[in-house]
């Protein structure tokens, strides 16, 4: 089975675009046009007990945009491990171009012209965007790096896929999509005919998002073949030729993307009919809660507050949208007592609580789902109940004459697992032992069993599959619904369009636009989280 | 005044060599993200075998190449002594700075037991006669006002530290192997992602940077003490990372932080030879390096920016 018969035209051997340093891949004789570049055959791969991947097979073909769609913890990226050689299989065969091979490395990955781009970029910070490409196989003179022929080669390969670079610049001065530039570039000059993407849109804007995809489909375009990793359907359907889910590590199925629909996938992904629109009750905002006066940092920087004003009232979810390192790190700990502003104030109802220390915020009935719930949220290695007393484990009835009473913990814990539907085998062990979602979902135990006033929730999703997904949000809207006042921040626009009843964008440090999220859309919610000026209706 | 000028660049550039071959062994461990606080050990044993070889070599009647000689032969126990450290930091993904610390007890314990075993007793290593080095005086250029004795009238030793340092910088800027080295300083998991060894790599960079420190040592056994004793290197390995800290792990800046440290201990010698200093008590004078060195690193350290990867064990099983 072929995915697209017009792209015969481009069922070239893998090493036109050649502009390999190092040992090249020559694409073997058994290879047409018919012949699937990878093919993998019931792949298994267990860790001890655990079936990680359970008898999946895939196949791939040169000019495709394949994505593989699956839950977190679903396999998808153990199956890429194996095929990048992380891993060697336990069942299984490999074949590439009708040749069986067995990878036992990055190396001979790249030697057999796989390339992968991770989630999380593998981009040295200090060293250029030309460095970070040749690393590894660094085209030479003599004893040393032939600098010259290397910005020369990266320049061309640029060029030739449109995916511009300042070659000289380092990483720590180029954007996160010219670092994901970088890394397919990376893979390019290896001579990459297979590109894995693992995840490669959660750290992009939604107009670098767009310029991805156009490069995914150029590259496509030009005979490559790529293995997009993702849950994002919308991009899936946008982009890819075929689809293969896989759930809890089996295979559910491969098909062509344009016989099926955002419900099919979701459905085939999680196993159940997934319902997308939130019930959300209608807005009934009550007083002010929170008040955010033009505060202000006395450090300068891209992710420094330069003067942030906002108000949040009862019953109303404030999303703050924006890209990753523009200040809302900052926000949070500013308004959680985590971090000392120089000027401006923010009041809860009328209480001053800048600059107080995070006991007094928290008494005064701020609740907070920190960012990342490993650092900050838990901690990690005590059992689930003493995590779930964390912040007033001091106060009676869990401290009693300055003695801890585990007992009256226990209980109090008991009580929170159930109402806020916590899964733990045993209420002793470690928060560690906990699922993502699980952990998340103790943390906002914890956070609303003091009914706080303002409930500051930050990437409260981020990393949780489906299921998890609808039951923090569940919480986050019943808390609303119940007169609190939500501060949401998060990264996926999804998220803060679904959940807010007013959003403001967040860009360099400064509220660059405040919208209504009935009269926005991704677009211009896009626009203004790369700094253009609102064009939004602006509420007072 | 010149001639004192002359003398003080010359006895810096002595004080100097030491530091610079050391700091230059700390750059390739810390660059490749392996703490380098073993230094001193690694200087201990290079001076403790450096003496114990040269004086076995001139017993051989080898007379003055048996310095030459041994000065090559104490880099092997400044290698044995970072394959431990590699093993234990590399290998095993121990604690550098635990491993550091225990490395450096070890040479200092070892080598004055060894020496009492050797020389029955003794608290100290023979003074050595012949195989010691003597200066070269760089013919023409010796002669010329205050550079000539100020620059050209050097113990071989220091010629060979000032090339290491252009030979360490064009190693680490200039080949693959260098760009390789600095990769795993700052993230070790992308360079393993492109097929870099951390491990092959990582005990190269520390390795090398035993056999410069021990260098270092050799350097002080062969040219100033003339023996090996408990007192021979003192700390010399901790400037010799202060030096290398204060010069932002960068050779060249690494070289003037060196010679800034020597000149302090040159100063010390310098300083005892006139009449007016006779009143400062000797313990203030002998101070004055480490004073110097606590100083510069209380201000210098806060901006100091190492490899971003530094001290971190790299485990293959976790790859973010």
């Amino acid at each position: 089975m072929k995915p697209k018969s017009d792209q015969a035209g481009v069922y070239v051997s893998g090493t036109t675009h050649g502009e390999k340093p190092g040992e090249s891949f020559q694409g073997t004789t058994g290879g047409t046009e018919h012949e699937p570049i990878v093919r993998m055959v019931e792949i298994t791969k267990r860790f001890g007990e655990f079936v990680a991947n359970d008898r999946i097979s895939l196949d791939l073909y040169r000019g495709e945009i394949h994505a593989l769609l699956g839950e977190n913890g679903a396999g998808k990226t153990t199956l890429m491990n194996v095929l990048f050689g992380y891993y060697q299989p336990d069942g299984g065969k490999i074949f590439m171009n009708g040749h069986e091979v067995v990878i036992k490395g990055p190396d001979m990955a790249h030697a057999l012209g796989i390339g992968m781009v991770h989630q999380h970029f593998k981009l040295v910070d200090r060293f250029t965007v030309t460095e970070n490409i040749i690393l590894g196989a660094e085209p030479r003179a003599g004893f040393t790096i032939d600098r010259s022929r290397a910005r020369e080669i990266v320049e061309r390969l640029a060029g030739q896929y449109g995916l511009y670079v300042d070659p000289d610049r380092r990483i720590e001065e180029i954007t996160i999509g010219a670092g994901q530039r970088v890394e397919i570039l990376k893979m390019l000059y290896r001579g990459a005919d297979v590109l894995i993407l693992d995840e490669p849109t959660a750290v992009l804007t939604p107009q670098e998002v767009h310029e991805l995809l156009n490069i995914l489909r150029s590259l496509a375009a030009q005979g490559k073949a790529i293995l997009l990793i993702t849950h994002k359907l919308k991009e899936i359907l946008a982009v890819a030729d075929r689809v293969t889910i896989i759930r809890r590590g089996r295979l559910v199925g491969t098909l062509p993307v344009r016989e099926t629909d955002a419900a099919t996938l979701a459905e085939m992904m999680v196993g159940r009919r997934v319902i997308f629109n939130l019930d959300k009750a209608p807005f009934q905002p009550g007083r002010v809660m929170l008040t955010v006066r033009d505060v202000k940092e006395a450090r300068s920087g891209a992710d420094a507050l330069k003067g942030v004003s906002f108000s949040i009232r009862a019953g109303e979810i404030y999303g703050i949208a924006g890209v990753d390192g523009n200040g809302q790190s900052a926000l949070i700990e500013a308004l959680t007592g985590l971090r000392r502003i120089a000027s401006g104030e923010v009041l809860l109802e009328d209480k001053p609580i800048h600059n107080a220390n995070p006991r007094t915020v928290f008494e005064s009935g701020v609740g907070h789902i920190p960012e990342d719930r490993h650092r900050r949220g838990l901690i990690l290695d005590f059992p689930l109940y003493e995590n779930l007393v964390l912040n007033t484990y001091y106060q009676s009835p869990y401290t009693v004459r300055g003695l801890i009473q585990p007992l009256a913990m226990q209980k109090q814990a008991e009580r929170l697992i159930q109402a806020f539907d916590v899964r733990a085998s045993h209420l002793n062990v470690p928060a560690r032992a906990l699922s993502g979602g699980n952990q998340q979902k103790a943390i906002i135990a914890r956070e609303l069993s003091r009914r706080p006033k303002l409930l500051i929730a930050a990437q409260p999703t981020r990393g949780l599959d489906v299921g998890a997904i609808e039951a923090v949000h569940r919480e986050i809207l019943k808390f609303r619904d119940a007169g609190g006042a939500v501060l949401l921040i998060s990264f996926e626009l999804d998220e803060i369009l679904a959940l807010s009843d007013r959003i403001g964008v967040m860009y360099e440090g400064r509220l660059v636009g405040e919208v209504l999220p009935h009269q926005t859309s991704e677009e211009a919610l896009g626009l203004m989280m790369a700094g253009q000026t609102a064009r939004g209706v602006k509420e007072a | 005044m010149i001639d004192l000028i002359a003398q003080l660049i010359n006895i810096t550039l002595v004080f100097s060599s030491a530091l610079i071959f050391a700091a230059m062994g700390g750059i390739f461990s810390e660059r490749a993200g392996i703490i380098a606080l073993s230094l001193e050990g690694y200087m201990i044993g290079g001076a403790f075998l450096a003496a114990v070889a040269a004086h076995v070599y001139e017993q051989l009647g080898w007379g003055a190449s048996s310095a030459y000689l041994a000065f090559f032969t104490a880099m092997i126990a400044g290698m044995l002594l970072a394959l431990i450290h590699a093993l234990a930091t590399v290998t095993y993904g121990a604690d550098q700075v635990v491993s550091g610390v225990v490395i450096n007890f070890l040479a200092a314990g070892l080598s004055v037991f060894l020496v009492k075993v050797i020389y029955q007793g003794a608290g100290q290593t023979p003074t050595l006669k012949t195989a010691v080095f003597s200066k070269w005086s760089i013919p023409y250029l010796s002669d010329l006002p205050l550079i000539g004795p100020g620059f050209f009238r050097m113990y071989p030793t220091t010629y060979l530290a000032l090339f290491t340092v252009a030979l360490t910088a064009w190693i680490l800027w200039r080949t693959p192997f260098g760009l390789r080295l600095r990769s795993l300083g700052e993230h070790p998991a992308a360079a393993a992602s492109l097929g870099i060894s951390v491990r092959r790599y990582r005990y190269i960079g520390v390795i090398t940077s035993g056999a410069l420190a021990a260098l270092g040592g050799a350097t002080i056994t062969l040219t100033t003490t003339g023996n090996f004793s408990h007192a021979t290197i003192a700390g010399q390995g901790f400037i010799a990372l202060a030096a290398m800290i204060f010069g932002q792990w960068n050779p060249h800046w690494v070289l003037l932080a060196a010679l800034f440290f020597g000149m302090a201990t040159g100063l010390k010698n310098i300083i005892q030879l006139y009449p007016w200093a006779r009143d400062i008590p000797t313990e203030w004078i002998y101070m004055l390096p480490y004073v110097l060195t606590l100083i510069v690193l209380s201000s210098a350290i806060s901006r100091a920016r190492p490899p971003k990867a530094l001290g971190e064990a790299y485990d293959l099983s976790r790859r973010t």
